[in-house]
């Protein structure tokens, strides 16, 4: 049987969206092996993700409710989570490779001379023996992989995961570990966090996205494309070509190194569809291109595709949008 | 100062899907040795290394890979930057090693080289992409990490780094010695080296090591995970391409087909 433990980081006194996806993973894993999840909450809001967590299927939550965890810090999460790892005897540690995780996976798999495997999407299961399967060479390819040690760190790919519906009346057991992170862990220190200035409506969250890549040829393009994007109600995403031109600011980058979008529209306008951009768009549900070669491969993912010269099109499409829907 | 920037050769992630395949028996892509590049964002790391090195007087850059003889190229490139020293790590017997065990080689690199002030490495490298290196290396060397960092200033004894966070980006201050990986910013888009220093890179010494120089340890060497099976993506979808030339009347019938399904 195998022994399973997520962390389930916290936002606030609520599980964060990858804890939620990372548990999700872990009770689909315990399903398949005939195994257990666990799992383990920091910070002065522990009880309350613990019994989160165990509403979306651990059966035992670990908490730390110490008030240094309140804000993250590596020293201190690599330490306390680590020791819950020891103490609960599990194989398999489970956490969201999100920007956090991102930091954690590597330390914890050292520490704890483990197996790390990251960017996870999904696993094979065959009586005991569970094989990870995450994508590689920038979203081209799969790779199946098997671990070498007893224990595996593993990192589970933002958005990859469909998340259970909690279940308030499942059980389970809170246990608070005794364990005291200090004061003189903490090495690194903030010194001041910035909110990124999003638009009104966030790309994670937007319904309508319309994209703009290198083939806009500088940021006045992007005034036109916000201009349809407002009629639309959307939001304005890029490529990491059009980003590292400095066009627009890298936080509308959408892609594998960018943010994971689902709209229901996305028009990909002068982009070429690297694998890198495609990762963002995996699940978006109606693709337009826009794009001046038929034969770039955007138009293998667009439903629908338009060869032409962008100029041509979007003022075009913004005037008659505004006619029908204005 | 001493600083260290970890590179790696990867295969060009910009290579057109069409010509991309992976072959059955090696789990590889196909070809994989005609399109070698230095990998992006370590590429970035390397940039802002010599950017730190050209604001502290006395600092030096040493590039290094683990690799075989072809990834010299990658550490002709850094010295074309302008980077002091080049040092190249490889061992025959290394195969299929995976991020953890490429952290504990390259942090016993580090060491015997005499430690580092400041180890950059790209955040995570563009074929495999495991993102595992920075902070097996911290672990390894029981130093800092700070991973995603875009910005980096020096200090006495200490680094600012800037860094993305959910939901924005923060500043923080971590003490030195430390590992930082880097993705790319507006700061640390790489140079365009000067053809002066492309052909002095041609002459200068690349230092070996190999594993007998190294402290080893055997178990931390042997690869965490093994790749068993690897194969294509395929998210083709059937695309309708609007027929016509004319972009206005391309725009409207898109308009029509997107107002017929509904989605506006
Ligand atoms: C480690 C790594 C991570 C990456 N992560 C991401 C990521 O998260 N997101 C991302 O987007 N990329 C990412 N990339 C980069 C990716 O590989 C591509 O380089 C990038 O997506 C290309 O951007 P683009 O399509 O805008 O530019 P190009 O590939 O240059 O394409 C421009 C397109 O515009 C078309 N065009 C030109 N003029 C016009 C016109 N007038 N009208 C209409 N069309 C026109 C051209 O035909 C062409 O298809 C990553 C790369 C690496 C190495």
């Amino acid at each position: 049987m195998t022994r399973i433990l997520v962390f389930a980081n916290q936002q606030g006194d609520s599980l964060s969206s990858g804890a939620k996806e990372a548990l999700a993973f872990g009770r689909r894993l315990a399903s398949s092996t005939g195994g257990e999840v666990r799992s383990v909450t920091l910070g002065p809001f522990a009880e309350a993700g613990a019994r989160e967590a165990i509403a979306s299927g651990a059966s035992i939550a670990y908490t730390i409710s110490n008030p240094l965890l309140a804000e993250y810090d590596v020293e201190l999460f690599v330490n306390s989570i680590h020791t819950v790892f020891e103490q609960s005897g599990a194989d398999i540690l489970i956490l969201s490779f999100d920007k956090i995780g991102k930091d954690l996976v590597g330390r914890l798999a050292t520490r704890a001379g483990a197996s790390a495997i990251t960017e996870v999407v999904d696993y094979t299961a065959n009586s005991d023996k569970v094989s990870w399967i995450r994508p590689i060479y920038g979203d081209k390819a799969f790779g199946e992989y098997s671990t070498t040690r007893q224990k595996v760190v593993v990192g589970i790919r933002q958005k990859s995961q469909d998340v259970n519906v909690p279940v308030e009346t499942s059980k389970g057991e809170i246990i608070e570990v005794d364990y005291a992170p200090s004061e003189e862990m903490i090495v690194t220190k903030l010194v001041v966090k910035i909110q990124a200035a999003l638009s009104d409506i966030s790309l994670e969250d937007a319904r309508i996205i319309i994209s703009g890549g290198r083939g806009l040829g500088g940021p006045e393009g992007f005034t036109e494309l916000q201009v349809l994007a407002n009629l639309l109600g959307g939001t304005v995403g890029a490529s990491r070509a059009a980003c590292d031109a400095g066009w627009v600011p890298s936080n509308l980058q959408v892609g594998q190194t960018g943010a994971v979008v689902a709209p229901d529209l996305y028009i990909a306008v002068g982009i070429s569809g690297a694998s890198q951009h495609l990762a963002g768009i995996t699940n978006a549900k109606t693709v337009v291109a826009i794009n001046t070669d038929p034969e770039a491969p955007i138009f293998k993912r667009a439903n629908i595709g338009v060869v032409a010269d962008y100029k041509s099109v979007i003022q075009a499409l913004t005037e008659k949008l505004k006619k029908v829907l204005v | 100062m001493h600083i260290v920037v970890c590179l790696k050769q990867v295969l060009d992630p910009e290579i057109t899907p069409k010509y991309f395949k992976i072959d059955p028996d090696t789990n590889r892509p196909e070809n994989s040795d005609t399109d070698l590049v230095l990998d992006s964002f370590a590429e970035n790391a390397l940039e802002l290394a010599i950017q730190l090195r050209d604001k502290v007087p006395g600092a030096t850059v040493t590039a290094l890979c683990l690799g075989d003889e072809e990834s010299e190229e990658v550490l002709r490139r850094a010295l074309a930057f302008t980077a002091n020293a080049a040092v190249r790590v490889w061992d025959e017997e290394w195969e299929n090693l995976d991020g953890q065990a490429v952290g504990h080689i390259l942090a016993q690199t580090i060491t015997s080289l005499g430690g580092a002030q400041l180890v950059l490495t790209g955040y995570q490298a563009s074929d495999i992409e495991e993102g595992l290196v920075g902070p097996v290396m911290a672990e390894e060397l029981g130093i800092p990490c700070v991973t995603l960092v875009s910005e980096l200033e020096v200090e006495e004894n200490s680094a600012k780094a800037t860094v993305e966070v959910e939901g924005g980006y923060a500043v923080v201050s971590v003490p030195t010695p430390a590992v930082f990986t880097i993705i790319s910013s507006e700061t640390n888009v790489p140079r365009l080296p000067k053809v002066k220093d492309i052909r002095l890179a041609r002459s200068k010494p690349i230092n070996l090591l190999e594993s007998e120089d190294l402290n080893l340890d055997r178990e931390c060497c042997q690869p965490g995970v093994k790749l068993e099976r690897a194969y294509l993506l395929n998210r083709e979808v059937a695309c309708e391409v609007l027929p016509g030339d004319d972009g206005a009347e391309l725009a409207s019938e898109l308009a029509d087909r997107l107002l017929a399904l509904k989605i506006l």
